[in-house]
This record gives structure tokens, C-alpha cells and sequence, in this order.
């Protein structure tokens, strides 16, 4: 097989910007359909009172914080991922950055709506942020929840910022190839690139500080989101172990969803070629090892609990291992550690198949993790006169259904506008594939070239 | 002058009556919620009575626990309001400012003794209840909090006159309702700081213990309870 011409990584990448299919219409019109029925859900919330909702006293959180804390987590595969692996020089993520920047940003806005969804009068969620007001009321900065509103807003920020730098120059290729609507919607996007050397000079630079920069930011923000929880004296929430464990438990579930993005665009967009099985099997390592990771610290919070012994501590541990969510407690740890141990540390099994299917428990077993941290403890709270249950209703179920079809949504919307695989950056790596002093297979194409040279390819 | 207005329960003589439950609805304006809320846990009662048995069948006893806001010096709700809707008050209390909370709830799960109730609709009174409002408080909407105030209303009156009578005020000169209402006389009302006021001397009682003390939250309400 010959190295794919540049012509032939032109038609294969821009391909699905131009060609529909009428599948694609049919997904659009039933994701759109769902997000609706969500839309209209929230409507309804905000006419008759959350009330429609399963939350009672003592739950005063239950699905709408899970979601926020879930896609918050899996916003964590893309900038955290890609960040990595520009600033190691890891060649393989050349296909790999553009699909889970685009992850981060959009989760993200899923994430970041939640707050306010959830809120008892959503019309005045400005008086979260800092802005100068005739009463002279500031945000309180002692609250958790301020933190989560500059770490969230910064992160969006910067993630879309990185995902947008390394776009220009594919927006520019864009821009001289369309016609009609297309040159007039690429032509402010591209910034008036024209590939000059200072231009080039200035992306990288910017791309080099960005990676570094976004790292910090990133592990700072589902930190904090932790805190939200760590903070007040709240049985089995008042955990100082909640920032790093939060953090894993971000990048594993993040890991997850690009595998299983990764795995559809490549069926649904004939990438065959680019992302390829040496993907799968790199990331399924990284998925693995997070999974051991996360189960570490399930082992370590659980286990200091039980042998505390503090009673409202144990108030909740029971009810998580004995009592009421028993099954969901043992379900998480099937989806979140025995699938994925048992697929992926076998090498034959960390196939894509293998890969996806593993992503797939991962993902529905954080969710149940976040509801698990969450919800059990608010039951079980001190005073036992005051115990409670909680149940979602429909309308949080709908809006949560509403969530994942945005994020398919919006990802399938993405990825009609713009080529959801760096096309500039392929080329570089192609290029500096061809200027390598060692000599290079023919027969084999880019991916597994570079499977063969690892990295740092160019040795410049 | 600073206070540090505190409550004394003596849990000794609580009979479980629940008049203070009654009398706090009447004075504050609390929403009765209905049968089918109550069901889903989202019942408003600023003061409640717990009930907790001790020992074994037959040799069982009953005991109450009123809680209701425990005015925390410490408390865990301020200091996640993001937008202050509850604060510290000069006088110690937990205020709590109806306009401008935004309904995050997370008061009410920071809350160790969960007595911080949200209105998950706009409350509805039947008639002819509509027609009972206290007009010194006032009627809060669907999606905020609320909570005890150790009757606000009825300190801010007390002062007021005092000011205008140009005197101290006096211990004892007024109560929040549910100690006015208690048959048994369990509860005592007053300013801690005061060494001279009877709720100064009762908490320094023997029998003097705060509920849920290990948690941190200081409050300013004393439990006297005889351990048996």
C-alpha cells in the first residue's frame, strides 16, 4: 500500500464535510428530537418549580449534579489527552487531538449547564458571577460553588482556544478550496491565514504555551468540582482524597468517550486508514491503567471509612454496600474494573471491538459513580429522624436522556464543519516521516509508520 | 450593643407536643405542603420533634429532640451560599435573605441537622388560610430557601420599641413563638452574652450538651438532657 498522497488525505479528510448522507439526516432528526423533548423538560421545570423533580429534603442534589460532575469528567479526555501528548511528542496523536479537543469543548458546555438547570431560580444565575452591580453585592469567593463558576468558565475558555489554534490553517485550506457559503463562513474563521513562517512561527508558539498552560487548568477545574463536595462536613463527601480521585475518575471516563468517538467517526467516516487499531491498543493501555488507578482509590476511601468506624460515616458506607444501592455499587464495579481489566490486559482482546466495548461500561459505570457519591450520603445525613430516599423523576431522566443526544449532536454538527482530523498536522508528520534519516516501509502507511519510529519521529 | 441571642432546651421536660410546631407555622407564614409532597419528603417545618427510642422491648423509653436551626457560629451553610443569601448577622443569627438566594441547595446539603427547607413550588394556602398571614413576615416563592430565623421579626419589633422607649432591652421581653407556646416550659429564649439572662445561666447547666457538637458547628442552641 502506498503512503496516502496529500491529494488523497485532502479527499478522505474533507470527504464528510461535503458528502450526506441520508443516515446522517435521520441521526440529526433523532438526537435533535431528544434534545427537544429535553429542552421542553426544562421548560416545564422552570414554569411549575423543580418540584417536578425526584429531589426532596434531605436529597436536594441527585441527577441534574450527577450529570454536571459526569460530563465535567469527560471533558477531561480531550484537552488533558491531546495536551500530553503534544508536549511529549507522542507522533501517533497526529489524528488522534482535533476529535478530543472537540469532546472537551462540547461536554464542557454540556457540563457547565447543569449548574444552572438545576437551580431552584435559574432566571438569576448571574448572581453567580463577579460583575458590578448598583447593590454592591459581590459573589461570595468563600463558596465552592464560585470556584466551580471561574474554574469552569477558564477552562471553556482555554479549551476552546486550544482547539480552535490548531484549526486556522485547515480552516484556511477550507477557505481556498470552498465555494458559495462555505468560502464566506471559512473566510472570518481562518483569520486571514496565509502560511507565512511567522505565522507558522507564531501557531506553534502559541500551541506550545496553550498545551502547558491547559494542564494546570484542567486538573485544577475537576478539582474543585470535587470540592463541591469535600468541602462541607458531609458524611463520606468530607474526603481529602475527593481532588485526586476526581481528577482519575475525569480522565478515565474521558478516555472512554474518545475511544467510542474515535471508533464511530472512523465507521461512520470511512477513517479506516487514520485511526487506526495501534489507537485503540495505545489508548486502551491508558484506559486500563486508569481503571486500576480509580479502583486504588475506591479501595483506599472505602477502606479508611470502614475502619474509622465513625458511625454517620457508616451510615452511608452501608447503605452503599448493604443496604439500598447494593447492586449499583457492585454494577459500577463490574463496568469500571472487572470489564475493562478483563478486555483490556489481555493483548488479543485490546482490539477496537474490545476497546469500545470496555469504553462503553466505563462510561455508564462513572455515571453511577458520580450518582453514588452524590446521592447516598445526602440519604443517610447525621440525624437519622431525618433520613430520605430519592428517586428521579421523569422529567430529570428526559433531561439527562437530552445530554447524550447533544453530545452526539453536537459532535456530528462539528464534525460537518470542520475537518475532525488536523489535516495541516498529518501532512507535518508525513512530511518529517520523509525527511527521517532512517528509511521508511513503502508498503506501510502513516499510522503504522509511525507505530514502527514511536516518538520523538523527526529527531530534530 | 452586641448579642448573641441562643436558645436553652430542656429536653428533661419536653412533653413532644409539637405546640412550638404549630405556633412557628402560624407565626412565619410556613407552607403546608400536602399529603402527596409530604409523601416525597418536602415537608416545611422550621421546628420539628424528633423522636428517638432508647433501651430494649418492654424496658423502652421515649425521648424528643425539637431541632430546628441551631444558629451555628460555625455554620457550614454561609460559607457555600455563593451569592450570600445566608449570612452571619451582627446579632449571631443565620440570617437569611429570601431575594436573593438563587436555589443551589447547597445550604441545605451542608447542613448537619438538615432544618433548611426549600420550596420546591410556589406555596398555596387553601382558604380561608389565605386570610391568616403574620403581615411582620413575609410569604416566600418557589425556588429558594428557608429556615428558622429564631423569629426575626419579633426581635427587630422588641428592639425597635426599646430604642424609641430609650431603655435596654430586657430579658424575657419577648420570645420567637414556639417558646412562647411550650405548655412544659422547656425552651428559653435570650442573649448568651448576657451573664445576667436566664439562658446565660441554664447553659452553663450540667446536663448542658449542643446536638451534633463533634461536627464543629458551635451552635447556639443547648440541649439539657440527664444521661441516664
Amino acid at each position: 500500500m502506498p503512503v496516502p498522497s496529500v491529494e488523497q488525505l485532502n479527499e478522505d479528510i474533507l470527504r464528510p464535510l461535503v458528502r450526506t448522507s441520508w443516515r446522517y439526516y435521520l441521526a440529526v432528526g433523532i438526537l435533535g428530537s431528544i434534545v427537544l423533548a429535553a429542552v421542553a423538560a426544562f421548560l416545564h421545570q422552570v414554569y411549575s418549580g423543580i418540584g417536578v423533580s425526584g429531589l426532596n429534603e434531605p436529597v436536594f442534589w441527585g441527577f441534574y449534579i450527577t450529570n454536571f460532575v459526569f460530563w465535567i469528567g469527560i471533558s477531561h479526555a480531550g484537552t488533558l489527552i491531546s495536551a500530553i501528548l503534544r508536549l511529549t511528542h507522542a507522533e501517533w496523536r497526529r489524528p488522534v487531538t482535533r476529535c478530543a479537543e472537540a469532546i472537551t469543548v462540547f461536554a464542557l458546555m454540556i457540563g457547565a449547564a447543569f449548574p444552572i438547570i438545576h437551580l431552584g431560580r435559574p432566571y438569576l444565575f448571574f448572581w453567580l458571577l463577579p460583575y458590578p452591580s448598583e447593590r454592591g453585592i459581590w459573589p461570595n469567593f468563600h463558596s465552592p460553588l464560585i470556584w466551580d463558576a471561574f474554574a469552569i468558565t477558564t477552562y471553556l475558555t482555554g479549551s476552546t482556544i486550544f482547539l480552535y489554534l490548531p484549526t486556522i490553517p485547515d480552516f484556511a485550506l477550507l477557505r481556498d478550496k470552498a465555494k458559495g457559503w462555505r468560502r464566506r463562513l471559512y473566510r472570518p474563521l481562518s483569520l486571514g491565514w496565509t502560511g507565512t513562517p511567522r505565522q507558522w512561527h507564531r501557531l506553534e508558539m502559541a500551541m506550545r504555551i496553550m498545551a502547558v498552560v491547559i494542564l494546570p487548568v484542567a486538573v485544577s477545574v475537576h478539582t474543585i468540582v470535587s470540592w463541591d463536595f469535600a468541602m462541607p462536613p458531609v458524611p463520606m463527601w468530607h474526603s481529602t482524597a475527593f481532588g485526586p480521585y476526581f481528577v482519575a475518575g475525569a480522565i478515565f471516563s474521558g478516555i472512554a468517550a474518545l475511544i467510542i468517538a474515535m471508533a464511530f467517526l472512523r465507521k461512520a467516516f470511512h477513517l479506516e486508514e487514520y485511526l487506526t487499531p495501534f489507537h485503540f491498543d495505545k489508548l486502551g493501555k491508558l484506559l486500563l491503567l486508569m481503571s486500576l488507578i480509580w479502583a486504588y482509590f475506591i479501595v483506599a476511601e472505602r477502606l479508611t471509612i470502614w475502619y474509622g468506624n465513625d458511625s454517620p460515616e457508616m451510615a452511608v458506607y452501608w447503605s452503599s454496600s448493604q443496604g439500598r444501592f447494593t447492586h449499583l455499587f457492585w454494577f459500577m464495579v463490574f463496568c469500571n474494573l472487572l470489564v475493562p481489566f478483563s478486555i483490556l490486559s489481555i493483548k488479543r482482546f485490546r482490539t477496537i471491538t474490545g476497546t469500545v466495548i470496555a469504553s462503553t461500561t466505563v462510561v455508564i459505570g462513572m455515571w453511577i459513580e458520580r450518582f453514588l457519591i452524590i446521592v447516598p450520603s445526602l440519604e443517610r445525613k447525621y440525624l437519622p429522624y431525618t433520613w430520605g430516599s430519592y428517586r428521579p423523576s421523569w422529567v430529570e431522566i428526559t433531561i439527562t436522556a437530552g445530554t447524550f443526544a447533544a453530545m452526539a449532536l453536537l459532535y456530528m454538527l462539528f464534525s460537518k464543519f470542520v475537518p475532525i482530523i488536523s489535516i495541516w498536522e498529518m501532512k507535518l508528520g508525513m512530511r518529517q516521516e520523509a525527511n527521517s534519516p532512517q528509511p521508511i516501509p513503502v508498503e506501510t502507511r502513516l499510522p503504522q509508520i509511525v507505530a514502527e519510529t514511536n516518538f520523538p519521529a523527526s529527531g530534530s | 450593643m452586641k448579642r448573641q441571642w441562643g436558645m436553652v432546651i430542656d429536653l428533661d421536660r419536653c412533653t413532644g407536643c409539637e405546640a412550638c410546631v404549630a405556633a412557628c407555622h402560624a407565626e412565619n407564614n410556613i407552607a403546608t405542603v400536602g399529603d402527596d409532597q409530604a409523601a416525597k419528603g418536602r415537608t416545611m417545618h422550621w421546628i420539628r420533634v424528633e423522636r428517638y427510642w432508647e433501651g430494649e422491648f418492654p424496658d423502652v423509653r421515649l425521648r424528643y429532640q425539637p431541632v430546628f436551626c441551631q444558629q451555628c457560629a460555625d455554620a457550614p451553610c454561609e460559607s457555600v451560599c455563593p451569592v450570600y443569601a445566608t449570612y452571619h448577622n451582627p446579632e449571631g443569627l443565620n440570617a437569611q435573605v429570601y431575594n436573593r438566594c438563587v436555589g443551589t441547595r447547597y445550604c441545605g446539603n451542608a447542613c448537619p441537622y438538615n432544618v433548611r427547607f426549600f420550596n420546591f413550588f410556589n406555596p398555596v394556602w387553601d382558604k380561608p388560610l389565605n386570610l391568616q398571614f403574620n403581615p411582620d413576615v413575609s410569604v416566600r416563592s418557589v425556588g429558594i430557601m428557608e429556615k428558622c430565623t429564631f423569629c426575626i421579626q419579633r426581635i427587630k419589633t422588641a428592639e425597635i420599641k426599646a430604642l424609641a422607649e430609650k431603655r435596654e432591652l430586657k430579658d424575657g421581653e419577648f420570645n420567637p413563638a414556639c417558646v412562647q407556646s411550650c405548655p412544659a416550659n422547656a425552651m428559653v429564649f435570650g442573649d448568651l452574652d448576657d451573664p445576667q439572662s436566664e439562658v446565660a445561666r441554664l447553659a452553663q447547666s450540667n446536663r448542658a450538651t449542643k446536638l451534633l457538637e463533634g461536627v464543629g458547628t458551635e451552635p447556639n442552641v443547648i440541649c439539657l438532657r440527664s444521661v441516664s
